[in-house]
């Protein structure tokens, strides 16, 4: 008998072809997603002289650039237009199939590789941008990097990496109703830190990850990278299969059944050894809202903001002093007597057709007191949501129902929170400037961010919900 | 790329906790091209008020380290997005080390892709260089990837790097010539992993 592995053993095991002295082994990539800022890549092949080689692997998708608003007729912007058209020269150029400003499946990447079915469990998918953990949720080994190792997979479709340890972090009881896993994720990170997880690679596990559908999954696993994790993912189960079924890019009939049996086989062993074990209660997981300027600046919604004058540890009060203050924050004031001025909904994190839904069912028959951006995951999710009625619900509180990119959680689009202004946001990132120079972010749930739109302050979606129809 | 094997220089004390690449590069430089040089908008929204002047108590800002290529900083630095540019952003500036307690793991990826040592030194070894260094700005650091040693005057600090960085700084290894020189070990791998992971492979649908 074979010493027990684990889920991220057996990944790893699959795609090493060859190990150095120094411990750096070489990995096969078997799904690489570009988007328009992999430029830098394309310009160091195009250096060497060099092609892409394995086009059918790699998938270009534009995402970051794209206008959400107005987009049929053309980008305004020059220098966003040219980025856009960069990715579409250098994909051409290359053989990549691309998803790009007009094509009906375009999307935000880490929404548009699930939806397709060409992110699978088993594999190990690259793209440069972070928050590439996100296809984890599908028992795959998938994680962000820069452009030096975006060029590297582009020549070679390998990648040198030291194995990251082992962590889990195991989830169990049920989750009160009105609480999403963006609230399980801001838990998570709370307790551990922003860098709580750095070097490890994050199973998430226990019956309260088991109950989540794969919108829920795919949101967890977007915020390993907040918590400092190499990568995060989910054993794949039934949830994982059915999803997966008839998608465009998924295995066929039998091959596709060869596929449920191998991917059963992933699922970490019984007695599989973690470098690190973390453990929470579903259970007592309140909603959850960001005050400051990382993301484990997170703290139940019934709370109030820090007061630096009571921290002991005087790096700690001069940070917290800090947050404050570019945040427009009173030491100690009451989390829910925080007005703001805007919302917004989307991102990798929070803009596929579960999150879209749980927003809708806050916002139906109300008014929201701010304006906002809804802005889905893909114009897949955006067409979806449409025959729902749920864009109906949006423009009807008011709110502005836009196109597929990331938008205003990375604000390089001209999608942007002014200087000053307070935005409840379903995004990753409450960094200062992260939406915009000078913007202030409140990371929160979808269902949150509707609490939040409907009473102009931050709020706890709770009661809002209470005898509505989820 | 450039080897790295000994530096001696002054260093420049930010020390912050959390400078995430956000911070080291915003966004909206982005699309800047390598070649316009991105060491001017390093840290541009800390440097820099909003009405473009130079924050005066920013220690980036102050002239007696001008010409420092140490930079000591807080726990967690470089966390946050992929974006190499945050790299190159620090390195066009002119540091060619970063000492910090920690950072973030695409951070010092990246970092060792282009020349840049990331040391890891515990908070305490990391807060009494900063207040060498504010004491006598002038004081050089001396840093021996070697040895891996961080000397500061009378006192010397072992530093802490994974030994695959260490490696491809000293040689200043290209990666992809490394790779293909596995070229034969590849293409076996590939033709096994075809048969054993049929399904890995996009299926094409008519």
């Amino acid at each position: 008998m074979s010493e027990p592995r684990t889920l991220f053993d057996k990944l790893w095991a699959a795609h090493e072809i060859v190990r150095r002295e120094d411990g750096a082994a070489l990995l096969w990539v078997d799904r690489h997603y570009v988007h328009e800022g992999s430029f830098h890549a394309f310009s160091q092949m195009a250096v060497r002289g060099r092609h892409a080689a394995e086009p059918g692997l790699t998938f270009g998708i534009a995402d970051h650039y794209v206008p959400t608003r107005g987009r049929a007729n053309g980008i305004a912007d020059p220098e966003i237009a040219g980025m856009v058209r960069k990715l579409e020269a250098n994909t051409a150029e290359n053989g990549i199939t691309l998803f790009g400003l007009r094509d009906p499946r375009q999307g935000i990447v880490h929404v548009v590789g699930p939806e397709q079915g060409l992110t699978l469990p088993g594999l190990l998918i690259v793209c440069g941008d972070s928050h590439t953990s996100t296809h984890g949720a599908f028992g795959a080994y998938a994680f962000g990097i820069g452009a030096s190792e975006v060029a590297h997979v582009l020549m070679t479709q390998t990648l040198w990496q030291k194995k990251p340890k082992r962590m889990r972090i195991t989830v169990d009881g049920t989750a009160a109703p009105g609480i999403a896993a963006k609230d399980i994720a801001l838990a998570i990170i709370a307790k551990i830190g922003a860098d709580g997880a750095q070097g490890h690679a994050i199973e998430f596990a226990g019956s309260a990850i088991r109950a989540l559908g794969m919108e829920g999954r795919l949101t967890l696993c977007n915020m390993s990278i907040e918590a400092g994790g190499r990568c995060g993912m989910v054993a794949p189960d039934e949830t994982t299969f059915a999803y997966l079924k008839g998608r465009p890019f998924t295995p066929n009939g039998a091959d596709f059944d060869r596929a449920v049996a191998d991917w059963a086989k992933l699922p970490s062993d019984a007695d599989a050894r973690f470098d690190r074990e973390v453990t929470l209660d579903a259970t007592g997981i309140a909603p959850i809202v960001t005050w400051g300027t990382t993301p484990d600046d997170a703290l139940p919604i019934d709370g109030r903001a820090p007061d630096p004058a009571r921290e002991a540890d005087p790096a700690r009060a001069q940070y917290v002093r800090e947050a404050l203050d570019y945040m427009g924050i009173a030491p100690g004031a009451k989390l829910t007597d925080i007005a703001i001025d805007r919302v917004f909904i989307g991102s990798c994190t929070n803009s596929r057709i579960d999150d879209l839904r749980a927003a809708a069912a806050v916002l139906s028959g109300r008014t929201s007191k701010v304006p906002g951006l809804v802005s889905p995951g893909s114009s897949l999710v955006k067409q979806q949501a449409e025959q729902e009625g749920l864009d109906r619900i949006f423009r009807d509180a008011g709110l502005e129902w836009a196109d597929a990119g990331c938008s205003m959680c990375v604000g390089i689009n001209g999608d942007l929170v002014p200087p000053g202004e307070r935005c409840a946001s379903t995004t990753n990132r409450n960094f200062r400037g992260r939406q915009g120079p000078g913007a202030r972010t409140h990371l929160m749930s979808p269902a949150m961010v509707a609490a939040a739109a409907v009473t102009g302050h931050l709020s706890d979606v709770r009661p809002l919900i209470a005898g509505r129809k989820a | 790329m450039d080897k790295f094997t000994r530096l001696a220089a002054t260093a420049c004390p930010l020390m912050l906790p959390n400078v995430n690449t956000d911070q080291l590069l915003p966004a909206r430089f982005l699309k800047w091209p390598r070649s316009r040089g991105l060491g001017t908008v390093l840290l541009r929204d800390l440097r820099f008020d909003a009405d473009d002047k130079p924050r005066g108590d920013f220690p980036l800002n102050d002239p007696r380290w001008a010409d420092a290529k140490i930079l000591l900083a807080g726990r967690n630095f470089g966390g946050g997005s992929s974006r190499e540019a945050a790299v190159y952003a620090v390195y066009d500036y002119g540091f060619r080390c970063v000492i910090a307690p920690s950072f973030g793991d695409i951070f010092a990826q990246n970092a060792v892709k282009n020349g840049l040592l990331t040391a890891v030194l515990p908070d305490d070894a990391v807060a009494a260089l900063g207040a060498a260094v504010s004491a006598d700005p002038a004081q050089q650091i001396t840093v021996d990837l070697e040895r891996q040693t961080v000397t500061c005057g009378e006192r010397s600090y072992s530093f802490a790097i994974d030994p695959v960085s260490r490696n491809q700084l000293i040689n200043g290894w290209d990666d992809v010539d490394l790779t293909e020189s596995y070229r034969d070990r590849i293409a076996a791998f590939k033709e096994t992993s075809r048969q054993q992971r049929p399904w890995a492979a996009p299926a094409a649908r008519p």
